[in-house]
């Protein structure tokens, strides 16, 4: 499990990418929804 | 052509039409996104190989190659409504065109981010003004500037077609992004994919990297529609 997250010692640039794409991509759905409730409010 | 026809052709050019569906489309894309993904990182983490000359880090290509092609894409679609909007006149068009903005320009972002993070252990820097680099990075500033365009326009309708010219001038910059690893001597390497003959890279990773694409993709779609959706409502054209 721990080899897995190590990445084969590019454990910084893998999870760095994953990690920022994936936080991007939940804060766009995020912005998304709440603009649904100000919108509606 | 008969009346019937043409009422049929624009019949989704309304917004109140429009409007409905879109929210349909929306969530239907967003659960196929989801499923997509799941599918995508499993076999990218679980079933691709270990890459013989890169290791592990090879690894961002199953987002960095779908985010690529998305910023690529969406710039496209996004000067196509762009387009029709200042040929036809059609209200719809030009809230699709923002719509698709910010969604561009967050894949443009995450292209040149996952780039960089693999450009430091493979090329061994974060950063070379490179000519597929550095068109991308035009690419980004396409879409702020897009943004901030349309934003600084009161009038939305004004705002469109001002933000629309900007869009259509730009897509001048696509084929240079595409064609950049070809026409200059760059150290991106060119297309290990493409239509024209077979993946230069194992079958799995191909697999992990479609189904990947294939994600960004109902996510794409998903996130613009719900985006459109906001925007006909704030225009107050939802109907009831």
């Amino acid at each position: 499990m721990s080899q897995f997250f190590a990445m084969g010692g590019y454990a910084v640039y893998v999870w760095g990418a994953y990690g920022v794409t994936a936080a991007c991509l939940a804060l766009e759905v995020f912005f998304v929804l709440k603009r649904k409730r100000e919108t509606k409010a | 052509m008969t009346d019937a026809m043409s009422i049929k052709w624009f019949w989704f050019a309304s917004p109140q039409t429009f409007y409905p569906l879109a929210g349909w489309v929306a969530r239907a894309s967003g659960i196929l996104a989801a499923l997509l993904a799941a599918a995508g990182l499993y076999v990218g983490f679980f079933v691709a190989p270990t890459d013989a000359t890169q290791g592990e880090a090879y690894r961002i290509i199953f987002i960095h190659v779908p985010a690529a092609w998305m910023s690529m894409f969406l710039y496209v679609v996004m000067a196509f409504w762009a387009a029709i909007g200042l040929a036809f006149n059609t209200r719809l068009s030009g809230m699709m065109a923002r719509a698709l903005a910010p969604t561009g320009a967050l894949f443009t972002f995450l292209a040149l981010w996952t780039g960089s993070l693999w450009g430091r252990p493979t090329w061994g820097a974060w950063w070379v003004w490179d000519a597929r680099l550095t068109s991308e990075l035009i690419l980004l500033f396409l879409y702020l500037g897009f943004m901030a365009l349309q934003a600084a326009i009161d009038d939305p309708r004004r705002g469109d077609r001002a933000g629309a010219v900007l869009a259509i001038v730009g897509v001048v910059n696509i084929p240079i992004i595409y064609y950049s690893v070809q026409w200059w001597n760059t150290l991106h390497q060119g297309a290990s994919v493409s239509l024209t003959r077979s993946p230069t890279m194992a079958a799995q990773m191909v697999a992990g990297m479609l189904l990947m694409a294939l994600a960004f993709w109902m996510y794409s779609i998903a996130v613009s529609l719900a985006r459109v959706r906001r925007i006909i409502e704030e225009r107050g054209e939802a109907g009831t």
